[in-house]
């Protein structure tokens, strides 16, 4: 057991399932970014896939649209800084929808954003449970939480959903992305406390 | 870096200001990179425990840990640093965390740095730094604060400006000293114009603080021309 802290009450006593270890509830919506808020054009956007044998694919705002967005709702994100938030409502395209028909031995995929961010990603682990999200709360996204488009991958703790989303590549074997050069897991489990290397 | 809790006693502590405390920490840690923090965690007497980030103050490779914390009133773990932690008294530290925000004594660039409130910590670490391994490069602050006695380390920044070690420039957003030659107000593009090292000049800088200043900050240093990549940032919380 840890080193009590004498006179240390805390703000919330009643323990909660819905907050992983180390993590404490948060209202607000804070931002972590390493660099400058890029300003990303929803009119210019484009996604662009690749997968490891270096085949192409390439989105527009209305060719994402066209995938078919769906509501993600009551969804709980986690930042390694330790604020979690819950509940949140988003809308974007399922992930699965860019693979569809797409031949590739990937495991993993790095995702890539407009600032030169990168994050690496678990491919089978995160189908079915990442997204291409525009809209948060009903509101197009703000560029500083990542807008106009961002990855969502909720399960996994937040700088792993990348902000400014424009590239997304299909990779054989992992390699680390930004943070995960700087000090933070390859994996990111909050449930599991994978924080840091 | 190792991800574990290790214990931390404190053994001394100081105001900074009124509404702040610096905290000398004694733990067994990897030494630190200048801009690093440590994650900080309490733990009341039934098991309930809290965590936060707070940025070493401290020079890289220091044998103490420095950390300096600004109570928010209605926080849950701040106001127990600044006001309840008694020397001698242990806490638990993990660290020192992240490589990218962080200055290394082997870079020769002019640095430009900018502090909104505690945003000053890290960038103190820099300095700090420098100033232990007699570093020549050119280093400017731009450090903003509300009031006089909002700033943190006065003392000792006062005395490299003087010294000619730093170039330091404050902006106080809600009340200026006797005589202080502006007016209180937020930094904005105009006055990051002057006050800041220009493109030309090729500085890395380094932005840190409440979002709101971070964001304030960086929006104008980009339309001046510097390169997103050579802006590294650190955003603290959510208000300013
Ligand atoms: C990498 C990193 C380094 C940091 N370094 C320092 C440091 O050197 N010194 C320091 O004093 N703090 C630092 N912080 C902020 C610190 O981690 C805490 O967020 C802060 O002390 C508030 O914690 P609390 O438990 O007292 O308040 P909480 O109970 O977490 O929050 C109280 C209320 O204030 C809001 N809030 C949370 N954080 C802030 C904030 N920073 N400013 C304004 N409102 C906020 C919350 O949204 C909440 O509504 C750092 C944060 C990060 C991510």
């Amino acid at each position: 057991m840890g080193i009590f802290s004498p006179g240390f009450t805390g703000r919330r006593r009643e323990p909660r399932s819905d907050l992983p270890p180390g993590q404490y509830l948060e209202n607000g919506f804070p931002v972590l970014s390493f660099g400058p808020t890029p300003h990303v054009d929803a009119d210019r956007w484009q996604l662009t896939l690749t997968t490891e044998t270096g085949e192409r694919r390439t989105w527009d705002w209305q060719g994402m649209l066209d995938l078919g967005p769906e509501l993600v709702e009551n969804t709980d994100i986690h930042c390694v800084t330790a604020w979690s938030k819950l509940g949140t409502t988003w809308r974007g395209v399922p992930l699965d929808r860019f693979l569809d028909g797409l031949q590739t031995e990937a495991r993993f995929v790095m995702a890539g954003s407009a600032d030169g961010y990168t994050t690496n990603l678990p491919l089978q682990e995160i189908l079915g449970r990442a997204w291409v999200a525009y809209e948060f709360d009903g509101a197009p996204l703000a560029p500083e939480h990542g807008g106009p488009v961002r990855l969502l991958v909720p399960h996994l703790y937040f700088w792993k959903s990348a902000k400014w989303l424009t590239s997304l590549r299909l990779m054989v074997d992992d390699a680390p992305g930004f943070w995960e050069q700087n000090g933070y897991n390859m994996h990111g489990d909050p449930w599991r406390e994978e924080r840091y290397w | 870096m190792s991800s574990s809790w290790v214990p931390a006693t404190l053994v001394d502590a100081w105001r900074e200001t009124p509404g702040s405390r610096t905290l000398v920490l004694d733990a067994r840690l990897e030494p630190a990179l200048a801009g690093q923090h440590l994650d900080i965690r309490l733990t009341a007497d039934d098991g309930y425990t809290a965590q936060r980030s707070y940025s070493l103050g401290s020079p890289a490779g220091a044998e103490r840990f420095q950390v300096t914390v600004d109570r928010l009133d209605q926080g849950e773990v701040s106001p127990y640093l600044v006001d309840g932690l008694q020397v001698g008294h242990q806490i638990e530290v993990r660290g020192p965390v992240g490589r990218w925000f962080v200055w290394e004594p082997t870079q020769t660039e002019p640095i430009q740095l900018l502090a909104g409130g505690s945003g000053i910590v890290p960038l103190m670490s820099m300095i700090r730094t420098r100033e232990l391994a007699g570093g020549t490069a050119p280093m400017r602050l731009l450090y903003s604060v509300r009031a006089p006695g909002d700033r943190f380390y006065t003392d000792e920044l006062d005395d490299l400006a003087a010294r000619g070690r730093i170039d330091l420039q404050y902006v106080f957003t809600r009340e200026v000293p006797e005589g202080w030659p502006a007016r209180a107000g937020r930094i904005t593009g105009a006055l990051l114009h002057e006050l800041t090292l220009p493109p030309e000049d090729g500085p890395t800088i380094y932005v840190c603080g409440p979002t709101g200043f971070v964001e304030a900050a960086t929006k104008p240093l980009m339309q001046f021309g510097h390169e997103a990549s050579r802006i590294k940032t650190e955003r603290f919380g959510p208000t300013g």
